[in-house]
This record gives structure tokens, sequence and C-alpha cells, in this order.
């Protein structure tokens, strides 16, 4: 769990029903935005949404990526009809933008407010530092703000002040500067008590003498669900675009969501020959960096991790994902699968490997069959019963299985599976460090 | 704030009933041979009281309070709060600890605090110059001193990492898990851990690397420090500038992990929350290159950090300034009791046996039958009393004889003395169970007790091959009635239609009814002498039970004379009768009757008597 992006829908009714609670132009403004997915029925979203029919409308991309208009993918003041036209000829279209492709399947609709860009156009963001918040102010918003960063006036809120009692450091706003100090104020409420993380406002424009935010790109932190519930609301947390999960990875996000333990995975390139099956969160990265450092980075196969004591039966269906995402297709050099992990803390070894060897159990033909060899490197509570049956395993599997504990360095069975020496005995345990 | 947190005598309150971290705690203490031990208290909201634990070979008690204001009052020397709270409710009682005066370091365990509360966390604790731990940490050990929670694991994983005395080595990472991997690899490769720190997983630790890094600086024992790092957020930069600064001069050996990221596509989260990198500074390798930069030693991959730690302590074992720790022999801890079953070092008496049923089993068993099985064959009340209490399967005409005894059995009116007392029991307002007991409490010789006695009195005579005549003129000897024999009103005229049912049933399904028949020649005597002295329905249950274990040929004459002699019978009469004293009691509870007063009239004053 960490900092996820948010829809800008889902960041506009957020911050629209925070903001009504003290500037009353913001009253009823979270109604008059509309999410379409390749399901929405136009009929359906008519009736729900009346507006949509006696107003100019926006339409646009909400898939958490910026520059929109830069990519053609803005539709300005037009009518329903037309906005929905427009949203129909790009619905699941693949799009590049920037450096990433991916499929377009979610747009949002709101009211069009006509201002003029040059004159008009303000930005403001706030970001989280470790002891402060900083607010960015800029007269110059939309696609000068970049050109013009050192205009850009910033407020550092400490975290143990509140907004009230910091002076804001404002640039020239003429005769809206009140009323964009009171915006940037109920604003940077909203921000806190909804813990974002991230809240961007590029640009806000008025209209009359209201102020309008046009586009918006927010962050907020995962862990403050429990404190959120009311503020808000039914939300997700999209994955980035471009981003698609494999069926597994989604699999075995479920399986992590329903635990209190932690279960990873990410498929990097499913032809890879080196498959990491590693306890820890810091371990499994430390695993990947070796493959990595040794130069094999093509052929690792997944990122992931498994730890906080999982039981056996979550162990077993994740290592039974790993088993048969690695056993569908032959690599004419065999593969290789480490059975990673530090020196646990409270993770009950020979409780967590009882799962995967269930799994490998049940993987055996598969496994000879596509010549994998197995590394095993683990150590912690009963590790000495765990290595002892992974042992027991690879004698009565007939795969072949190197098993080591604490006196091996952790990662001392990446450089002995990727680069096995010559002569034998190529495995014999390597101590850790330089210690002779 | 002090560069030391922690010494010999420092000890803490942990909150949250957490009973292995704490026990893992006391045995860290024992290791190190401390006196006191490191939980002064805990704090277990909703409970209060004492907790049992080791303490080395003997047994503790550590007081337990329901909040920790409380505790905090009671143990002013604890100054250490190892917070077990969960993510939910971590914050607000790591607040609640913070701002105690007695508390000057607060280990936060929970993953999953929100971000900005785990910031205010850092704030205040800066504020009051405090320490925050954590949160999303295992916690930290100062080797030889104290031991947070459930770092370094298993006591076996401490003794061999060394961490029961101090070495020379400072050491401090992000991730709770790796920091006692790389307690291992300091303890391979120099003289040991002196403190280990894990900050946390988390974007915003309360504590950051370079505070910790600062502390070991400060602390004069700590010769070299070792320090993990890890892909996202810009911390390592701020040791990059103190490095520059010549803020810290020891020997710093680091690694940020997380190089394998420029193959990974953008916005994979790793294991923890904060390592994700949001610019090009903050990846692993533009870290590890200004590290390096700085003076810092970097290996090239984590398979050389042990090498460059070895290389790096050698090097000031060589120049002279760290002169090596002596080995010192950990306390042998006594092995637990389950630990040494489960590997089989011990064997253990047992003080009971069961031979009739297992709920071990993946089924509840009644006699190795699994209950499905019990209900599927049909074999009623009467089969589950065969197989819990005789141990057998019985014939279904056992089942079904059982059955009707206790349908025989189950009332006889109000008046009797068992469903009296339970209705006197009730109307006082007592609770079913009392009132079942207040008149199953009078079956003994004189009430109910007629089944058992014909049992045994009719069984003796007939095993010993008395006459009818004989048997008569043997219990008149006595001076005592024939158990089973006699009615207030029948007669073999005006036959009792229980008893007459209850034969037919014996003569038509048992192979054999010897006893019965010997009972009804007892009868034709007693008959003779006065019309009413029948055989009864206890005498006729008890008397046909004895044929009926004898007609299944599954018992030998020990075991049924056994079965006889146990009180199965009065048993048979006790399930069969509580029946009807509940139907009684429930009566009375439904009618709302209010205490019972016997009436004057019912009793006779003579106390001049």
């Amino acid at each position: 769990m960490a900092q996820r992006g948010i829809r800008e829908y889902e960041g506009k009714k957020i911050l629209f029903d925070g903001l009504a609670k003290t500037i009353p132009s913001f009253k009823g403004k979270s109604e008059k935005l509309a999410l379409v997915t390749p399901a929405t029925d136009p009929k359906k979203l008519v009736k729900d949404h009346p507006w949509l029919l006696k107003e100019k409308l926006v339409a646009k991309p909400d898939q958490l990526f910026g520059k929109r208009g830069k990519h053609g993918l803005l539709c300005l003041n037009k009518d329903f009809k037309a906005a929905w036209a427009w949203i129909a000829e790009r619905m699941n279209k693949t799009v590049t933008v920037g450096k990433t492709t991916g499929e377009l399947n979610v747009f949002m609709i709101e009211p069009f407010t006509p201002h003029s860009e040059d004159a008009e156009e303000c930005y403001v963001a706030i970001r989280a530092y470790r002891d402060y918040d900083t607010v960015y102010l800029s007269n110059k918003g939309g696609i000068y703000v970049e050109e013009n960063w050192d205009k850009v006036k910033e407020t550092r809120i400490p975290v143990l002040s509140s907004i009230d009692e910091v002076k804001l450091n404002m640039p020239e706003f003429g005769r809206r500067k009140d009323q964009i100090e009171e915006f940037v104020r109920a604003l940077y409420k909203v921000y806190a008590e909804g813990h974002f993380t991230y809240l961007e406002i590029n640009p806000f424009t008025f209209s009359g003498d209201e102020i309008v935010p046009l586009d918006l790109v927010a962050r907020v932190d995962d862990t403050a669900a429990f404190e959120c519930t009311k503020i808000w609301g039914d939300l997700e947390f999209p994955s980035s675009f471009g981003q698609k999960h494999t069926k597994e990875e989604e699999f075995i996000r479920k399986i992590d969501e329903g635990t209190g333990a932690s279960l990873k995975l990410t498929m990097l390139n499913p032809e890879g020959r080196v498959w990491n099956m590693v306890a820890g969160g810091g371990a499994s990265v430390i695993y990947a960096d070796t493959v990595c450092d040794l130069g094999f980075s093509k052929d690792l196969a997944n990122y992931g991790e498994y730890s906080g004591d999982p039981s056996a039966e979550d162990t077993y269906q994740y290592a039974k994902t790993i088993l048969d995402l690695m056993t569908r297709k032959k690599d004419p050099r065999g593969k290789v699968l480490i059975i990673g992990g530090g020196i646990a803390n409270f993770t009950d070894v020979a409780k967590t490997f009882k799962g995967i060897i269930k799994a490998l159990t049940e993987y055996k033909a598969k496994l000879v069959d596509g010549k994998v060899k197995i590394y095993v490197r683990r150590g912690g509570p009963n590790y000495k019963e765990g290595l002892a049956n992974m042992r027991k395993l690879g004698e009565t599997l007939g795969l072949p299985i190197e098993v080591y504990g604490p006196e091996t360095h952790m990662t001392a069975v990446v450089s002995m599976a990727l680069n096995p020496a010559p002569a034998a005995p190529a495995c014999k345990p390597a101590k850790a460090g330089g210690k002779k | 704030m002090k560069p030391e947190l922690f010494t010999k005598d420092t000890t803490a309150i942990v909150y949250g009933y957490h009973v292995n971290a704490i026990q893992r705690m006391l045995d860290f203490d024992y290791a190190c041979g401390r006196k006191v031990p490191s939980v002064a208290a805990i704090v277990n909201p909703g409970s209060e009281g004492v907790h049992k634990v080791f303490f080395g070979k003997g047994e503790v008690l550590l007081p337990m309070y329901k909040n920790f204001a409380a505790a905090a009052a009671k143990h002013p020397k604890a100054d250490v709060v190892v917070n077990f709270a969960s993510y939910r409710s971590a914050f607000d009682s790591s607040m609640e600890a913070l701002n105690h005066p007695n508390i000057r370091t607060v280990c936060v365990i929970a993953e999953g605090v929100p971000e900005r509360r785990a910031r205010i966390l850092a704030a205040t604790a800066a504020k009051l110059d405090k320490m925050v731990i954590g949160p999303a940490t295992v916690g930290g050990i100062k080797a030889g001193c104290f031991k947070i929670a459930n770092t370094a694991g298993t006591y076996e994983n401490i003794v061999e990492s060394k961490l029961h005395r101090p070495g020379s080595v400072g050491f401090v990472s992000k991730s709770g898990g790796l920091s006692n991997e790389c307690y291992n690899i300091i303890a391979r490769n120099t003289d040991g851990l002196y403190e280990g720190i894990a900050i946390g997983g988390d974007a915003y630790p309360g504590s950051t690397l370079l505070e910790h890094i600062l502390r070991y600086e400060a602390i004069p024992a700590v010769k070299m420090i070792v320090a993990l790092g890890e892909i996202g957020g810009t911390e390592e930069l701020r040791i990059v500038e103190a490095l520059k600064a010549k803020k810290i001069t020891k020997p710093l050996v680091i690694w940020v992990t997380g190089t394998c990221s420029k193959m990974f596509p953008a916005g994979v989260q790793f294991g923890h929350a904060g390592a994700k990198a949001g610019s090009d500074l903050e990846t692993a390798d533009a870290k590890n290159a200004a590290l390096k930069a700085a003076g810092a030693v970097v290996p090239t991959s984590f398979d050389d950090y042990g090498v460059k730690i070895n290389e790096t302590y050698e090097r000031l074992v060589k120049k002279g300034s760290i002169k090596p720790a002596a080995d010192v022999a950990a306390p042998v801890l006594p092995m637990d009791f389950a630990q040494a079953l489960k590997e089989g070092k011990i064997r253990k008496a047992t003080t009971f046996i069961n031979t009739i049923s297992n709920e071990k089993k993946e089924e509840l068993e009644y006699l190795n039958i699994p209950i499905s099985k019990v209900l599927e064959s049909q074999m009623g009340i009467g089969g589950v009393i065969g197989l819990l209490w005789f141990k057998r399967r019985l014939p279904d005409y056992g089942n079904k004889f059982l059955e009707t005894a206790l349908m025989l059995t189950a009332d006889h009116g109000p008046a009797v003395s068992g469903a009296h007392n339970a209705i006197v029991a009730a109307r006082a307002g007592k609770d079913i169970i009392s009132s079942l007991a207040s008149g199953l409490l009078t079956i003994g010789p004189r009430f109910g007790g007629a089944i058992d006695g014909a049992a045994q009195q009719f069984k003796r005579a007939f095993d010993a091959g008395l006459t009818p005549e004989q048997f008569i003129r043997d219990m008149k000897g006595k001076g005592a009635n024939i158990p089973g024999i006699g009615h207030k009103v029948k007669s073999l005229t005006n036959p009792d239609m229980r008893v007459t049912q209850l034969k037919a049933f014996c003569k038509k399904n048992f192979k054999k009814t010897d006893l019965l028949d010997y009972a009804l020649a007892v009868e034709q005597l007693t008959t003779k002498k006065k019309g009413n002295l029948i055989l009864n329905v206890d005498g006729c249950i008890g008397i046909a039970f004895v044929d009926m274990l004898s007609s299944s040929g599954q018992f030998t004459k020990d075991e049924s004379d056994n079965i006889v002699n146990m009180g199965c019978l009065n048993a048979l009469f006790v399930v069969g009768r509580s029946i009807g004293i509940f139907g009684h009691i429930f009566d009375q509870k439904r009618l709302k009757q209010p205490l019972y007063r016997t009436p004057y009239d019912e009793i006779a004053y003579m106390t001049d008597l």
C-alpha cells in the first residue's frame, strides 16, 4: 500500500464536495461530473445527468495521464451528441502518450467553462514532503507553467501547523487575490483531510466571480482508506495508463487483499528463464537486483514477494501460480527457480515451505520436463525443518534442488544458478562475505 | 537527544498482548545476562492483571494494564514503548506515548499507518526531542542490552549472530526482514553488531537512516557504520550531504537496493510502500553513485556487501581503532516443552486415557465411527448410548429397547421427589441446571433406584442358582423388600400396560429372556401373598436390560456384571427422567409460578418432642 493516483473524476468529486463546505460556488458542482466507460449506456447517462443536455461540455480521457491537449485528446465546447460521438470514436482505441501505449477506456465529461487562455489560467499544486507540505501558486497556468516555473511562488506548511497560521506567498492576482487565497486555504484543508499526497490543478480559471478548476491530477495515500470512507466514498485505484495486469497478477492481487500477509507478483518477461519466489519485501528487491547486476536482466521473468507469515495455503497458491507460469513454455537451456529469502524474524519457514513443497510436488512432471533447476536459500524460525523438507523433496521428486541456509550469503544462490562453475562440485556453499 | 537509546537497564512498556514477542524479548534478556526483564509492563486494552512468562529457567509475572497512562504511572523508569497497536489505532496510541514525559523512544510496529499520521509522529518526536522507530518495522536491537519485539528472530539466531554481546558495528536499514539478514552478515564479517535499527519501509518513517547514522557517529563504541538503503525517496541523498559536510567521519559501508528497477516497467511498486522512484535522483543507481562519490564504501552489488564490510573492518583492526570484542558464550536456553515434544526430544506420560470418542479427527467420532455415519445409520439415541456407554454397536432391538426405557422413565408426574424438588427449585427462581440438579439429587436407594436394584438382586440370585423360593426367603432374611416388585394399585388382573408391552417386546425380539422368565416366576410367588406384588415397570426395565446384554452376545459375563455394577441402569434412569424434570421446570417457568412455601398445615409442629 502506498501513494496511488486517482481519476480526475473522483478527485474532482472529493474536491468539490470539500470546497463546498466553505465556498458556496462549489455547491452542487460534484454532481456535474460524469464518467464514461465501454459499458456506459448514453440514455441512462443522460437520465442520471440531465445537465449533459443543457450545457456545453468538455470530454477527455480519465486514465491518469496528462498533457491531453497536446495529444489531441481534449474535446471542448461541444453539446452532448458531439461529445458522445467524440468519445465513441476513441473508446477502446490504442494510443501512445509520451512513451506509453495503452487503450483508452475511461472518459469523463464536465461542463465547459469559456475563458481566455493567456489571461485567466492559473496554477496551484500541493505536494507532501516529510516535514511540510508545499503549496505552489502561479498566475501563469496551463501550458505556460513549465516555462515560467521561476515565477511560481512556494509556501511551506509545516506538518504540525494549520494552514490558517501560515502566510501564503502569492503571485500577482490583482483583484482576485483574496478570493484565490480563500480558495487555496480551503483546498489545502481538503487535501489534508482527504489524505492527498499530491494535488495539481492546472489550470484553474474564472467564470464570472467563480473559481473553476479545469484539469486535475491527484494522488492519495491509500493506507488512509479507513479514515476516509466518508470523504472518499467508493474510491477505486486504477492502474497507471498502459499497464495491464495479467490474469495471474490479478489472482495474486486478490489473495493479497484477502490476507494480513503480503503476496506480490509482477510479470516482467514471461519467456524469461530466471524465476524468483522470494520471501520479504526487502530481500525480493535484492534478488531481482542481483540477477540484473550479474547481467541477466533480460532473463528475469518476474518480480514478486511473499511475507508477513502467510498461511501454507496462500503460499501454495502463490507457488502454484509461479510454477504454472514458468512451465508453460520450454527453454532449451532449462530454467531456474530461486526460492530465496533472508533470515526471517517471525515468519515460520517450515510452514511457508509446506505450501511451496505441495505445489512443487504437484508440478513435478512439468518441472522435470522443463529442465527446471531449483535453488533454495532461507533462514529464520524453524528453518532447519523447512530446509530438510526441501532436501527430502529433491530426493523424492528427482528434481535438482540445492538447499542453503544462513551460512550461505543471501544472494550467493543467484550466481550459483546463473553461472554454474564449470568444475564439479559446482555448488559448495559460499561463505557470506570474504572471511576465510 | 542523547545518542544512546538503550542500556542494559532499559525497560519497555509493550502496547498490545503479543505473547510471543514478549517471550522473545525476555529470552534475549537471558542471553545477555540481564538482571531485570526488559519488559516492565504490558498494556492490553480491555484487560488487566498479570502475564506469566519465562525469564531464563524460571518464570516471572509481568503486570498488565488496561491503558497506557496507568502503566506509565506505575512504571516511571520504563522509557521505551513497543507499540503493537493495529494501523487503525497506532497513531493515537503512539502520540499518547510520545507525549508522556517518561517516554523517550516509541517503536511503531504496524504496517499501513497513513502517511500524514506518520509525518505528524515524526514531527512531534523532533519537537519533543524524542525518537520514533517505524511505523512498519520489526524494531531494532542493541546487542547485549535491549531488543525490540520480534527483532532478530529466534534465540538460536541471536546467539549465531552474536547479538547477546556488543561488537563494533552500527547498522541501520529500512527493511526489517533484511536487518536480520544483515546482522548475520555483520556477525560473519566483523566482531559483531553494536546496535541495529530497522526504520521501516514506509515513505515517511518516524526516524531516518541519517538520524541513526549520526547517532552511531556520536557513540564512541561504534567504530564503523553499515547501512542498507532503498530505491525511492531522497533520504540517502541527505546522507551524501552529511558525508560531504564531514558530519559522518566513521567508515560507512552502504548499499542502496533496487538497481533492477531500470529494467522494470514504470509504476511497479516494490514490496515496501516507500520503494518507488519518483525521479531519476531517487533511483538506486543514482544514490549508490552519489554515496560512493561522497566517500562511502559502496559494493558493486549485494553479493559483495559482506566482502566490503569485512575489508573495512579488517582495515580498522589493522589500524588499531578496533580491538575485536571477545566472543562470549551465551547461556543455553531451556527448550520449550512444545518444541521439544515436536522435535521428539522428550516424551511425557499422559494423565488421562479416553477410549470412547475423538474430536481431534477430521470429523468427530463416537467409538471410531464418524458422526455423519452415526446419523446415517439411524441408530438413534439408543445406539449412541451403546457406543458411548457400552462401547458396542448394539443390535437394533438393543437400541430400540434402550430408547423405550428412556421413554418409559421420562416422567412419573409432579409428585415424586425428583420432580417435586425441581419444581420447588424452579419456583425459587433458580436456573434450569440448578433446578434439574436439585431433582436429580433425590435419585438413589429410595427413589428411582429400583431399576438398578432389581437388575442387581435378580441377577445375583439367578447367577447363584437360587430358586425363586430361595431368593424370596433370602431377601426376607435380610429384611429387605425385593426391588422391582410391587405397585401401588396394579395387579396381575389389572396389569400395568407399560410392563405388558415391554415384556411382549422382549419376548419377540430377544434371543433369550432367562432373567425375565426367572423374575416372572418370582412374581408368581409374590402375587400369591399379595395381589399388587407384581413385577413393576422399574424391575422389568432392569431385568430385561440384563437379558438384552446377554441376548446380544456381545458381552462376556464379567463385562455385563461390570455394566450392571457400574450403575449404568441408574444412569439410564437419570437420562430418561431428566427429560421429564426439564418438562416440569419449563412448566413452572412458563406459568410464572411464585416461590413455593410448604403450608403450615403440612407440618406438624411438635417441638416438645
